[in-house]
């Protein structure tokens, strides 16, 4: 079962122009680019967040928790996009490339780190200007339930088979998530609506935004763009090569049991050779020089 | 054979082995029952009780259902049954509204019995007004319940880690329905105060999220199970 994709370094996603040799992993010359504008904007981000920006006229300097909390819950929510977009590419696409199902896959992971981070910022800077960690209130718990729903899809990811079993069932959670996040949005907000005023959050609301306040939130947003893209190429890659290594070990096996019974070795190396065939196949997508 | 034909087939077959197993009268009964008796040990006050009572009967619903979903899928696994539906060329969709249907008449009789339990153990009461919106509220939420659990259990089943996955992905899903639920019953009861035209609002989440839910399993059934 030489399932080798031809699309298996997820051409789609990346501009796999690099000169990586076979020892550099999943970096090539574009995602080194990326890297070096996210860790630039990253600095640009601390400077302007910590720095160069003022301090609220309520809040105080615990506004700055702002830069980071509403960045990263942008870009998860663009990663989920992303992961019901790619997750309907491979579903309804006639190729059933598994490239869309890896960055399906890689997107989502990403996106529940993010959502993890947007909730953690969240609940302490809940704590210094509400006084709690959580409130129940409708953004909250929706955010929370979105966490729990894709921590979900990544746990149907790992519940195993083929790749292709795994790509489809996948594809199914990640497009039914997306049926499932609205109506959970809305039954939240009816449920708070009746039975809370939202008075706390009119803090959040209250942030009149100065203009270089702005201008740092717009520089978050940038940085944790660019941090999602750099993440999202080599995390498709490494599950790229995961696949790869699975196959590889499956026909591994099969020819040692076939070798078995036959009471030869020579088919041992036959495995090897189409072997090394779908891991050149790899280098080559790479652009060994 | 039509599709309903066999849906009805399905549904039939499935409430066979409950009613012959005892599974549904001997186990998840009691264990829903047990639910409502350890709530009581963790809400140690009757003001308290009374107060959540309705949604207290929802959570049990909610945990039975995982147990009735794991056994309606286990006996289809087990010896290949769904694999053998499937090669005999059934429409999957007339497959998972058999299955939903059959879960969905075991979950209406578990809540009937959860109200009583809650009328008895939480002093609560059910006024004549109130009993339209009891009926269709049990009736749309037990939709949506079935169609998720339905969708859900088919996508684990036969699968290593089932027993874990199946509430990680059920629960939040059907939070809207904990949430709805919970309220329309509420005023139905008219537990805290609550009058019975506050209802009818979460009927409508409740009906958008069966029907919405329905199809959506419907149409992804099919491609799940055909493994």
């Amino acid at each position: 079962m030489t399932t080798t994709d031809p699309t298996l370094t997820g051409d789609h996603t990346t501009p796999t122009d690099g000169r990586s040799g076979p020892g550099d992993g999943t970096g090539t010359r574009g995602t080194r680019i990326i890297g070096i504008a996210t860790i630039v904007a990253m600095g640009w981000l601390v400077a302007f967040g910590l720095g160069f920006s003022p301090e609220d006229r309520d809040q105080r300097e615990s506004v700055r928790l702002l830069y980071v909390h509403v960045p990263t819950i942008w870009i998860a929510y663009l990663a989920f996009i992303v992961t019901a977009v790619a997750s309907g590419l491979y579903f309804f696409g006639k190729k059933k490339s598994l490239g869309w199902d890896r960055l399906a896959g890689a997107s989502a992971e990403i996106g529940t780190v993010f959502v993890a981070v947007t909730l953690v910022i969240g609940a302490m800077w809940g704590r210094l200007t509400w006084g709690v960690f959580w409130q129940w209130d409708a953004r909250l718990t929706t955010t929370a339930l979105l966490f729990v729903t894709y921590v979900g899809y990544l746990a149907v990811r790992r519940l195993g088979g083929t790749h292709e079993q795994r790509a489809r069932r996948s594809a199914i959670i990640g497009m039914l998530a997306v049926l499932e996040i609205p109506l959970v949005h809305w039954s939240v907000r009816l449920w708070r609506s009746l039975h809370q005023d939202a008075s706390v959050l009119d803090a959040d609301g209250d942030v009149t935004m100065d203009g270089l306040m702005l201008f740092s939130l717009f520089v978050g947003v940038i940085a944790f763009s660019l941090l999602y893209l750099w993440l999202v190429i080599h995390r498709t890659r490494v599950m790229a090569m995961e696949d790869l290594l699975d196959d590889r070990l499956l026909d591994d096996a099969v020819a040692a049991r076939r070798a078995e019974s036959v009471g030869g070795r020579p088919s041992v190396r036959t495995s090897n050779h189409t072997s090394d065939r779908a891991s050149d196949q790899v280098s080559d997508q790479e652009g060994t020089t | 054979m039509s599709t309903l034909r066999i849906a009805r087939l399905v549904a039939a077959k499935d409430l066979r082995i409950e009613w012959n197993s005892r599974v549904f009268v001997n186990q998840v009964l009691p264990f829903a029952g047990v639910t409502m008796v350890i709530f009581a040990f963790a809400l140690d006050a009757d003001s308290v009780l009374q107060r959540v009572a309705p949604g207290l009967v929802w959570l049990a619903t909610m945990f039975s259902m995982l147990v009735l979903v794991q056994r309606a899928f286990a006996v289809e696994t087990s010896d290949g049954a769904l694999d053998a539906l499937r090669v005999a060329g059934v429409d999957p969709r007339a497959i998972y509204l058999g299955k939903a249907v059959a879960l969905g008449a075991q979950l209406l009789v578990l809540e009937v019995v959860l109200l009583f339990a809650a009328v008895v153990l939480y002093g609560q009461t059910i006024p004549a007004a109130g009993a339209v919106l009891l009926v269709i509220t049990l009736i749309s939420a037990t939709c949506g319940l079935a169609a998720v659990g339905t969708l859900y259990g088919g996508l684990a089943a036969g699968f290593t880690g089932r027993e874990t996955l199946l509430p990680l992905l059920t629960l939040p899903a059907v939070a809207p329905v904990l949430i709805g639920a919970t309220r329309a019953v509420e005023a139905a009861l008219g537990t805290a105060g609550a009058v019975v035209s506050d209802g009818w609002p979460w009927v409508g989440l409740l009906v958008v999220f069966a029907v919405a839910f329905g199809v959506g399993g419907a149409l992804a059934f099919g491609p799940l199970i055909d493994e």
